[in-house]
């Protein structure tokens, strides 16, 4: 019964880190709460964490720029493309 | 190698399959010589997205040409030249993949928590989060925070740093990222927790700690 509810800090900071992507069921998350009720360290954890997640929205941003072989790489691989070809 | 050819004529998109219905009537051809010129770049585009590394997104890019090459008898040319090319450059990714997963990584995994006894499950003692600095925490903004986590990521090793990135900053769904690197749910989330658990501390050690 109690194993139901009570999870470890492993479980729990898994649980976290899965609901920093909203995608914690409903019942991970009363697990979690139950869990950072009584247990200070995996609350520093969970916020920390928040501050993580929220230094990658700011800084992580996909790369829009478009990569390219270089002509001379283009030129070599269209080389080796054409001898496997023989 | 047939079989490989084989299972990714069944990933075309839906609007492929009425083609594939009618295999008489074969609308598209491959013309090797020209693969180069015509796709390299686009397919260089997609593998960067998923693999987060230049010369190893370019060796995919090459080893996926040889691949089709070898593979051109089976192309009855219900699909695109380049779709074709990109259910190959598919499985290639999905090769790779587990092949690091296989391999190295396995020793990289720094435990933080007891693993087995009766305290299996809590924080080891020397893993426990320490006290971050107000300030630093408060100005996330900081461009020298974002060097800081960028070489953080770097050092991930690369079957978390994957995943990460496809998470994180390519934004793909989870479901997307299983499928494109052929792994369940669950596993992914454990990939995430480690690299999340793993960056926290680097970051801590680097810039938050007091």
């Amino acid at each position: 019964m109690s194993k139901k509810f009570f999870i470890n800090c492993d479980e729990a900071t898994a649980i976290c880190n899965k609901n920093q992507y909203k995608e914690a069921s409903l019942w991970e998350k009363v697990k979690l709460g139950i869990h950072l009720f009584i247990c200070k360290t995996c609350g520093q954890y969970s916020k920390q964490n928040t501050t993580l997640t929220k230094a990658c929205n700011q800084h992580l941003h996909k790369c829009e720029t478009e990569h390219k072989f270089s002509k001379k790489e283009k030129e070599v691989l269209q080389q080796k493309v054409v001898k496997k070809m023989e | 190698m047939n079989i490989v050819i084989y299972k990714s004529i069944f990933t075309f998109s839906k609007n492929e399959k009425s083609n594939f219905l009618m295999p008489e009537n074969p609308k598209h051809t491959l013309n090797p010589n020209n693969w180069v010129a015509a796709h390299s770049d686009y397919l260089f585009n997609y593998t960067i997205t998923r693999v987060d590394n230049e010369e190893l997104a370019k060796d995919i890019v090459q080893e996926t040409f040889f691949s089709g090459l070898k593979a051109q008898h089976n192309f009855r040319g219900q699909a695109s030249e380049r779709t074709w090319l990109i259910s190959i450059l598919k499985r290639k990714i999905i090769d790779h993949y587990r092949k690091i997963n296989s391999t190295k990584g396995k020793a990289e995994v720094r435990v933080n928590f007891y693993q087995d006894g009766d305290r299996k499950g809590s924080w080891l003692e020397e893993r426990v989060p320490k006290m971050w600095d107000n300030e630093a925490e408060k100005n996330i903004e900081n461009e020298e925070l974002k060097g800081a986590l960028e070489s953080c990521i770097a050092n991930l090793p690369e079957k978390y740093r994957m995943v990460f990135v496809m998470k994180n900053v390519q934004n793909y769904e989870t479901e997307e990222i299983c499928n494109e690197l052929g792994i369940t749910a669950s596993n992914l989330w454990v990939i995430i927790h480690r690299a999340r658990h793993q960056l926290r501390k680097c970051l801590e050690d680097n810039w938050f700690a007091k």
